[in-house]
């Protein structure tokens, strides 16, 4: 157990290192954009050059791009203040910067996107862990035969169409034509104003994402079980006498189990960093969204802070299948 | 009555390229207690030839016909057109394996207790503590220290000979009448090959049971069989008890087995022999002898004799040979 701890320990070093990294390259990459932060910070028609240098220097940006990374790290952890006197607005701790578009402290836009994204994503990670892995083990178990066929056919259909078209032909058929729906068209209810509501918007986006996904995890799945009967260990099994059940539910989706999770956890921290097409058209307020959205303005504090967001969420996620794996292969643990 | 008796064992493979003979026709009995070594190269059938009867191979495109009949407490059965769930009793009880690499043999992601007591649990209706102190025992009996500790272990956290230690003593769980041996010391270190065939001779004499021995190493048969059968491209060649075969092997096929292997009383600086060119391909095999392409006595025999099929047939008592040089009882010297 002491291997485990000094694993996960040195595991969570690593990560720290890379946040930093990243977090360090993201913020390199905007300081050198053709864009001018001061110019943005007063509005798009802004044209005032005395009001643009006077903020330039209020909120730093005339210093060096790592002298501006370090008050960035330092508002992280202390929070920051913008401005002075009247016009001061503090950001507090972890303060990813202020959008002067949204007049916001950019953590507050990511804290009201966040749940909505999470919802999304936990909701559709069900849906399509139990479509693909089941359909998987149903199209491996009968091989050739007319199941393996019919789940051919979802997988191209499900890869093949994209998911705006997806969400769209839902929306025409179940909210559209369909006058009895209990669907909105779009728009996203906090579980805790309205836990029906919450559930009834975000239905039709889990299925639009759910579908596509599905589709790449049935193929996954399919292809590793057939893999893996062919293993030694699986002959071994059905030598002892055990039945099929056991040889195809424990030692066969045992094996299954690491890959499976991998691609699962990773898949489920990229749609944390927005799912920007579903987000879109179901005209949900979630991260993918907020990037959108920012792209589009080119609301710089928040692009930095999404895309390092994003990051984070693929890199903790990575340390914590790590993790899970010593927990899943103990030749992991050394 | 023997305890196995396979009889015209046919197995067919259905291949993009073509159908393949991998198993044809073999017939053979295995005694109670007894060493049967089942010797031949990569393709000569000799590992599917059992895998076969035991249920092991892919279902799908693959044929399989004849009959093998095992004794067993309720009488009688066929092993073959047995339904799955009849077959699923009698593996790992009846009659039990162990494979060439105990490495990829055993689950990497479970302990070998929890492999173990599986064995036992799958044909006993008992309470997990007594399959586990069946475990403990049977370790022991193969000869893992701390076998008590060594249940939470996994298989990477053991060496090649442990592993298939471990692997014997997972067949031995249920007291099987059978255990077929297949390559079970082909992975394996020199010096840990002979602790295994000396285990595996032990715990035959303990458990009375029958051993099908499967080895491509004659040297691994001389110390460990009582018969031998030769398997060449689908087809026993010859069958014998072990001091028959070594003292007089009657096919050419057998003879340059013999001959490509290093022995003590055949003094130094004698090289060693190989069989010229490859096993037949088992596409369409034909009806000719599948050997007579490497066959170093081809030239003893007429034009065109080689175009049939020999049969196979007794020489004199126990010891058949399928080789048309053996065709009439003159030429048995």
């Amino acid at each position: 157990m002491s291997g485990l701890l000094a694993y996960i320990s040195r595991r969570l070093g690593v990560m720290i290192l890379i946040l930093l990294a990243v977090s360090f390259t993201v913020y390199l990459i905007f300081s050198f954009l053709p864009y001018d932060p001061a110019s943005l910070t007063c509005g798009k028609n802004c044209a005032d050059p005395e009001i643009i240098a006077a903020n330039r220097i209020r909120l730093g940006y005339d210093k060096p791009f790592y002298e501006q990374y370090w008050v960035f790290l330092v508002g992280l952890f202390a929070g920051r203040t913008y401005g002075e006197g009247q016009a001061e607005i503090f950001c507090a701790a972890p303060s990813f910067g202020y959008s002067f578009q949204q007049n916001s402290c950019v953590t507050d836009l990511v804290g009201n996107a966040i749940p909505v994204t999470i919802s999304l994503a936990i909701g559709s990670l069900i849906l399509w862990l139990v479509m693909g892995v089941g359909l998987g083990v149903v199209a491996a178990k009968f091989r050739g035969k007319i199941w393996d066929t019919l789940s051919t056919a979802f997988v191209l259909v499900g890869t093949s169409l994209p998911t705006f078209l997806t969400g769209l032909i839902l929306i025409v058929f179940f909210v559209i034509k369909a006058p009895w729906s209990p669907f909105p068209p779009g728009g996203y209810t906090a579980p805790d104003v309205d836990i029906v509501g919450w559930f009834l918007s975000l239905v039709l986006p889990w299925i639009t994402l759910a579908f596509a996904y599905a589709a790449i995890y049935t193929r996954f799945v399919r292809s590793q079980i057939l893999e893996i009967s062919t293993e030694d260990y699986i002959r071994t099994a059905r030598a002892k006498g055990l039945s099929e059940g056991v040889v195809l539910g424990k030692h066969t989706m045992r094996a299954a189990l690491a890959p499976i999770v991998t691609m699962a956890g990773l898949d489920f921290a990229g749609l944390l960093g927005g799912a920007i097409l579903t987000e879109a058209i179901f005209n949900l307020p979630g991260m993918g969204r907020l990037s959108l959205n920012a792209v589009v303005d080119i609301d710089l504090p928040i692009i930095v802070a999404t895309t390092i967001l994003a990051a984070t969420i693929v890199v903790v996620m990575n340390a914590i299948l790590d993790i899970v794996y010593a927990f899943i292969d103990p030749r992991v643990r050394v | 009555m023997a305890l196995l008796s396979v009889r015209d064992l046919r197995v067919q493979f259905a291949t993009p390229d073509g159908i393949v003979d991998a198993v044809s026709g073999v017939s053979f009995d295995l005694k109670e207690g007894e060493t049967l070594a089942i010797v031949g190269e990569s393709g000569s059938g000799k590992s599917v030839t059992n895998l076969a009867y035991m249920g092991l191979l892919p279902k799908t495109r693959t044929t399989i016909t004849g009959s093998v009949v095992l004794k067993t407490e309720d009488g009688e059965v066929d092993l073959i057109g047995m339904s799955v769930e009849d077959l699923r009793k009698i593996r790992g009880k009846d009659v039990a394996m162990i494979f060439q690499d105990p490495m990829s043999a055993l689950h990497p992601y479970y302990s070998i207790g929890d492999q173990l007591i599986e064995a036992h649990q799958a044909h006993n209706e008992v309470a997990k503590e007594v399959s586990r102190d069946r475990a403990i025992e049977l370790l022991a009996l193969v000869g893992v220290a701390n076998p008590d500790e060594r249940l939470k272990a996994y298989p990477h956290q053991f060496s090649g000979g442990m592993r298939q230690r471990v692997m014997i003593a997972m067949a031995l769980m249920n007291n099987p009448k059978v255990l077929i041996a297949d390559e079970p010391t082909t992975a394996l270190d020199v010096t840990v090959q002979a602790q295994i065939l000396k285990l595996l001779r032990d715990i035959q004499a303990k458990f009375k049971m029958a051993v099908i021995l499967i080895t491509h190493d004659l040297g691994v048969v001389a110390g460990a069989a009582d018969r031998v059968n030769v398997m060449y491209g689908g087809r026993l060649v010859e069958s014998a008890s072990v001091n028959d075969l070594y003292e007089n092997p009657l096919m050419p096929y057998t003879v340059g087995l013999l001959d490509s292997i290093p022995r003590m009383d055949q003094g130094h600086g004698k090289r060693l022999r190989a069989i010229p060119g490859q096993p037949p391909s088992l596409i369409q095999l034909g009806s000719g002898c599948a050997f007579a392409a490497r066959c170093s006595r081809k030239s003893e025999l007429p034009n065109g004799k080689c175009e049939t099929s020999p049969e196979l047939k007794a020489v004199s008592a126990g010891h058949l040979v399928r080789c048309h040089l053996y065709d009439s009882k003159e030429s048995v010297k």
